[in-house]
């Protein structure tokens, strides 16, 4: 595949976070790739390093951070051409070939709406100020006239007046409106939503969700989704990547991480969840154990402890990645018969 | 089971909770925030009825006025002491005290319910004290039977709530809230604040622990998949009123009210091949301030009529055969 199909190529990602002089590794050698035009879920329970490696790849981290990559790479496609960028490559987060990517190339949209906004500006300055940031020279009057369209796409009611309103005067929905907007206005080709709405109630979780269906249907963009919930990866994603522990454990097309579930881990979570309509007083199936402190892992699969398949050979070394079928790959001793990949 | 779900153990007569929005130096009342408007229920004994609804629509609040912890504004709540029923609202504080053996509350975020300074021992032995089991000895009985009950060893008493997981302290506030052999345990969100794998124990402990010990739960949440699962009947609230109440299968397979089904099909079901048509709600929930007139969920019902924008729908029983319950012009 070439770089115009692939819009993100990241190779053996590591973040460690220091801390009182002890280094703990949290994202271990995270390999992955979006599509252009397509929906990539990232999945995984809290703490599994789900949202630390997509803040990696923005380089949102704190100082304590230390990110290593063999390639961080992004492609972004105007005009016909292809224009390659090695984000590992730039050593300080905040230098400025990356804030000119942050923005107009990839951008991204936060968990908590109630956070993410400024409580003591309006909301329209707000989602001018990366415009005007980018694009020098241009008039607060024209940024204005951009927002206003930005909200009208996004369904957000009266946009003539809500423009010169503060966030407390939304509701939880608006805001994350406004959040995307932020997210949307410089039109990137890579947005990455991180829980875009696990603040939010389920009739406003489907609004939010057909929003950026839509979005990415229509113009098409590419959106990495970073979510717990398995209901909406199954209405959303293209590619799913399962992770656990800081480390990719399954990674597939839709229909290969449903309907051939492969990594233990992956199937217990999908068993776990509630459905809506399943037999009456049936019971859950649990994960025994619970995750465990990633500053204590002793190498070996990190799911050891609470698979029902372990043997003493997954606790000797670090597993590797096997592809079962093309595209579809798993880190499980199970499979060892398939070929290794990274 | 039917024999004894007749029996009915809180009964509670329009309700209603109402908070007071006051404005200036003296106080002047300008209006109601009303969180629980006009709810009448009856809960039978050993069911388990599911509460579900939107973030506001006074879910909590009823849970927490059903123990008075809230004050009721208007109504009744009927408890049943063998047979009697009392008014709980209308209570003193030594019959509130008793009361408060009979029904106890799990609340949603076990990070903050359990004093962080001090041991679980001092936490569990607390209520204990309070209710007057004086020997030592047996307070300490009655924690290691109740510690069994949700698989945490006794010796973790004397650690503190830090060493506990979110899921072990969720265990622990269920462990605590069961010390006084009560009958009715109101959870409000038990499982939001935990992850899916942690979720599942949590929730299949609690089945288990009101098989052995008989319970009653009130199950307040907002995943009506979780409500689904745990429950017996369950009821829909939209802005502080009941607007559905059935059978826990009768509400999933054919759910009447116009906002259960929008509720129900914006649920994203973790299966690829089962496609359906999703019904996205317009709108968000109106604040209970300045709620509409008439039906409070006409603003954005698909079914809208000219009569509910005047009129108020009332809840009647549409089918007798499972009692299922609706607030709708659409079936009058």
């Amino acid at each position: 595949m070439d770089n115009r199909e692939i819009i993100l190529d990241v190779k053996n990602l590591n973040t460690s976070f220091v801390s009182e002089k002890k280094k703990t590794r949290i994202v271990k050698n995270v390999s992955f790739q979006v599509k252009r035009g397509t929906t990539l879920a990232v999945v995984g329970e809290s703490g599994c390093g789900k949202s630390v490696t997509m803040n990696s790849i923005m380089r949102f981290l704190g100082r304590n951070a230390i990110v290593e990559a063999d390639s961080i790479q992004y492609n972004s496609l105007h005009d016909d051409q292809v224009k390659e960028y090695h984000l590992e490559k730039y050593e300080k987060p905040n230098c400025a070939e990356m804030r000119a990517l942050r923005g107009p190339e990839m951008s991204m949209v936060f968990q908590d709406p109630m956070s993410s906004l400024n409580p003591v500006y309006k909301v329209g300055d707000q989602v001018a100020e990366g415009l005007l940031e980018h694009n020098k020279g241009m008039s607060k009057k024209e940024a204005r006239e951009k927002v206003l369209e930005m909200f009208r796409k996004l369904g957000i009611p009266d946009p003539e007046e809500r423009i010169d309103s503060y966030p407390h005067q939304f509701s939880g929905g608006m805001k994350q409106r406004v959040v995307i907007a932020i997210a949307m206005i410089c039109n990137p080709e890579l947005i990455i939503c991180d829980e875009p709405t696990t603040a939010l109630d389920v009739t406003i979780q489907a609004q939010i969700m057909e929003l950026l269906k839509a979005m990415q249907v229509n113009e098409g963009k590419s959106i990495v989704l970073i979510t717990h919930n398995m209901g909406l990866v199954a209405e959303m994603a293209d590619e799913v990547c399962v992770m656990y522990m800081g480390r990719v454990v399954e990674f597939g097309s839709l229909e290969q991480i449903f309907d051939h579930t492969s990594h233990p881990y992956t199937q217990a979570l999908l068993r776990s969840v509630p459905v809506l309509g399943l037999a009456d007083g049936q019971k859950l199936e649990t994960i025994p154990g619970s995750t465990p402190n990633p500053a204590d892992l002793k190498g070996g699969c990190e799911f050891a402890d609470r698979c029902p398949f372990c043997t003493d050979a997954c606790r000797e070394k670090d597993i590797p990645m096997f592809e079962i079928t093309p595209g579809h790959r798993v880190r499980c001793l199970k499979f060892q018969d398939s070929p290794e990949v990274m | 089971m039917s024999e004894n779900k007749k029996e009915v153990i809180f009964k509670v007569e329009d309700l209603c909770t109402w908070f007071p929005i006051t404005q200036g130096a003296f106080k002047k009342v300008v209006g109601y925030v009303k969180a629980v408007d006009g709810i009448s229920l009856d809960v039978y004994k050993g069911e388990t009825l599911g509460i579900v609804g939107e973030s506001g629509c006074g879910k909590s609040t009823l849970g927490k006025t059903m123990m008075m912890l809230e004050k009721a504004t208007g109504g009744q709540v009927l408890f049943n002491y063998d047979g009697e029923f009392k008014d709980i609202t209308k209570f003193n504080s030594q019959e509130m005290f008793e009361f408060r053996k009979e029904v106890q509350m799990v609340f949603q975020d076990p990070y903050s319910a359990l004093n962080p300074q001090k041991k679980i021992y001092t936490s569990f032995e607390e209520p204990l004290k309070v209710h007057g089991v004086k020997s030592e000895k047996e307070r300490e009985d009655i924690m290691e039977r109740v510690l069994k009950m949700v698989n945490i060893q006794p010796d973790y008493l004397m650690r503190f709530p830090h060493e506990f997981s979110g899921g072990q302290r969720q265990r622990l506030c269920i462990a605590r809230a069961l010390e006084v052999m009560p009958k009715v345990l109101i959870c409000d969100e038990p499982v939001s604040a935990l992850d899916v794998s942690i979720q599942a124990q949590v929730l299949n402990l609690m089945k288990d622990i009101q098989k052995e010990m008989d319970l009653t739960y009130l199950f307040i949440a907002h995943d009506l998949s979780v409500v689904q699962h745990m429950s017996d009947r369950i009821m829909v609230m939209y802005l502080g009123r009941v607007v559905e109440v059935a059978d826990s299968k009768a509400l999933y397979d054919e759910p009447m009210h116009p906002y259960t089904r929008a509720l129900l099909s914006a649920i994203p079901v973790p299966d690829i091949h089962k496609t359906k048509k999703r019904q996205v709600l317009e709108g968000e929930v109106p604040s209970p301030i300045h709620k509409p007139t008439g039906c409070p969920f006409h603003t954005r019902c698909p079914n809208c009529m000219e009569r509910c924008k005047t009129e108020v729908p009332t809840l009647h029983v549409q089918n007798p055969e499972n009692g299922h319950m609706v607030s709708c012009h659409l079936y009058d």
